[in-house]
């Protein structure tokens, strides 16, 4: 397209000169070290020196075949850390959505007053700080802290949340009577036992904040979308005899249809990312039952000063939330269309 | 008739026990923040502390180096703030309005970047400040958050809402690109300045990973990364609960009084996520 000139005047230079201090940044601090992590996650480099000189070990794909093909410690922690955010992502994506969903349904009743009080109290956790946040689930989920008193006036002790490395399914089958099994055979490392464990109790409490925080922000879309649901619709429902239920199933839950989607796919993209939490409340741990593609990248490179693999783990976390991503933005088309 | 009081009171009990789930775990921060450490530890529910104390407040400001990551925190929250606003309006602007060659390459550039999750780039902004010797300094703290691509969008969909007229008479005056843009195009997008302030105000509050990765200088702190430092146990003996939540509770007032101001802004914020996808 070329620029007319006339009475408009020539636009090229304004127009560039327009974008350039922006251009600077994101092409400097996003584009650029991209490319620069897509070559150092193809050495060995240790953070001595620079990644770009001759002397730095090549190391082919060797980062990434090592995270799948090859058997040893880098696999097995990266396999751990799939499994421990696919359970987190199964958990959170749905809690948090029909949460969200019921809160927008009850605040948006019009029978209620208060409305925005509600809405305030249930979205004000989502504008916070997730580190000073995590600070004060910490302590709640302390040993002795509010979490197990409030389980303690139900008469249930509660577990030590953060130093329970214990999986949810492994806690059913041991209820159940069921001892280990498949225990031998397995995939990428881990056994299918293993696979099988559930989040640990420790991921659950992260998973509680995280439903906490986020829930507030879906709900708001969720009422967004409600305001825009025809009382005409509602209405000729009841009229044609609808009880409660049926209105939601059969005429509200349709006509939110597009808003659920994108809920949830955002939803997906957001857990595949969780970081700061782990980093302040877990770390990793208790036996890297919390450990996740995101927190394992960062602490490869930056603990272990293996920059390389951490790179390549990064790239590989890169890729499902692009697919994710991609998927989102196709399904939002379709609903434009 | 019954039916509906009954449902009535049923949508209040939900509206309320909900409530408490979600403001509760404030009142148990502000009440623990003034309690002695033993009191916290031995009634962690209890909305009053007793005896009520402020040494842990005290010791915030005198004992950790709460002041000086605030003060960075100010800082980096200010700057990045202007920044944001000034870089992501022009170029939404030029996005929007200006013609020029390139226009439509950078847009679906920016839409690309949209999708970089900030996680992945951890590593790579590491390098990057490395290699410029930008790593642990202010520089390295507060350049790379000046452009945030969801900002540039924002802007950029505002313009396309707003019909060119305005700008029209002013051209035909003779007014040059930037004086336009100073002193007709931004006066006019008011409503969406407030939003993108607000945005880049509690993102830079709040940001967390990026202050891990560009420094490493106790020093060149910011609240969040400070608050972090103490919970991973920088501070030596006890668990010292009180003090670790008025931590975080200082750090939180701000973003909470910003909330309490603008909130429809944030609503609108989350309501537009809903529309752009």
């Amino acid at each position: 397209m070329f620029a007319r000139k006339g009475i408009r005047g020539n636009e090229q230079p304004a127009g560039w000169l327009f974008v350039a201090p922006a251009l600077i940044i994101l092409g400097l601090f996003m584009l650029l070290p991209i490319l620069m992590a897509l070559w150092v996650s193809l050495t060995r480099w240790n953070g001595q020196g620079s990644p770009f000189t001759g002397d730095v070990p090549f190391a082919g794909l060797g980062n990434y075949t090592r995270l799948f093909t090859d058997e040893g410690l880098a696999r097995q922690d990266f396999m751990t850390s799939i499994r421990n955010n696919a359970y987190y992502v199964f958990l959170v994506v749905p809690i948090q959505t029909v949460l969200a969903l019921g809160l927008a349904l009850i605040v948006n009743n019009r029978l209620l007053k208060g409305k925005g009080f509600f809405r305030t109290a249930f979205y004000f956790p989502s504008v916070t700080s997730s580190v000073a946040i995590s600070v004060v689930f910490l302590f709640m989920f302390a040993n002795g802290g509010a979490i197990n008193a409030i389980l303690s006036v139900f008469g249930i002790q509660g577990p030590q949340w953060f130093s329970d490395p214990r999986g949810l399914l492994h806690l059913l089958f041991e209820r159940l009577g069921v001892s280990p099994f498949l225990t031998d055979s397995g995939l990428f490392g881990l056994s299918w036992w293993d696979w099988l464990s559930g989040p640990s109790v420790a991921m659950c409490a992260i998973i509680s904040l995280v439903v906490w925080t986020t829930s507030g922000t879906f709900m708001v879309m969720f009422l967004a979308a409600l305001q825009n649901v025809p009382v005409q619709l509602e209405e000729a429902g009841r009229i044609d005899g609808a009880n409660r239920w049926q209105l939601l199933r059969h005429v509200i839950l349709p006509q939110l249809r597009p808003t659920t989607f994108l809920v949830i796919t955002l939803g997906l993209i957001g857990t595949w990312q969780v970081f700061d939490q782990i980093y302040v409340m877990s770390q990793g741990n208790p036996a890297k039952t919390t450990l996740t593609p995101a927190f394992l990248s960062y602490r490869t490179a930056f603990r272990d000063f293996d920059y390389g693999s951490g790179a390549a783990i990064s790239f590989v976390l890169f890729l499902i939330i692009v697919l994710l991503t991609l998927l989102q933005r196709r399904l939002t088309r379709e609903r434009d269309s | 008739m019954i039916r509906t009081l009954a449902s009535r009171f049923l949508g209040y009990a939900i509206l309320i026990f909900f409530a408490l789930v979600f403001l509760y775990p404030f009142v148990i921060q502000i009440a623990n923040s003034f309690k002695t450490e033993s009191n916290a530890a031995d009634n962690p529910l209890s909305p009053i502390p007793s005896p009520v104390v402020t040494d842990s407040l005290v010791r915030i400001f005198e004992g950790t180096g709460f002041p000086t990551w605030l003060g960075n925190s100010v800082l980096v929250t200010v700057v990045v703030t202007i920044g944001r606003v000034l870089f992501a309006s022009m170029a939404g602007y030029a996005l929007s309005r200006l013609r020029f060659r390139g226009r439509k390459a950078l847009f679906a550039g920016l839409l690309a970047l949209m999708a970089v999750p900030p996680v992945v780039l951890l590593i790579p902004k590491f390098l990057v400040l490395n290699q410029l010797g930008m790593y642990n300094s202010y520089s390295g703290l507060i350049v790379p958050l000046l452009a945030d691509a969801t900002g540039i969008f924002v802007m950029k969909q505002f313009f396309d809402s707003v019909p060119v007229s305005v700008e029209e008479a002013a051209r035909i005056d003779g007014a040059g690109a930037f004086r336009m843009f100073w002193s007709v195009v931004l006066p006019m997008a008011k409503p969406a300045l407030i939003t993108l302030t607000i945005l880049s105000f509690t993102g830079s509050w709040n940001e967390f990973p990026h202050t891990l990765v560009s420094v490493q200088d106790p020093g060149l702190f910011t609240l969040p990364r400070g608050l972090a430092d103490l919970v991973s146990g920088s501070l030596g003996a006890g668990t010292q609960y009180p003090l670790k939540l008025g931590a975080a509770l200082l750090a939180t007032i701000p973003v909470a009084i910003i909330f309490v101001i603008f909130q429809r802004y944030f609503v609108r914020d989350a309501a537009a996520g809903a529309d752009k996808g």
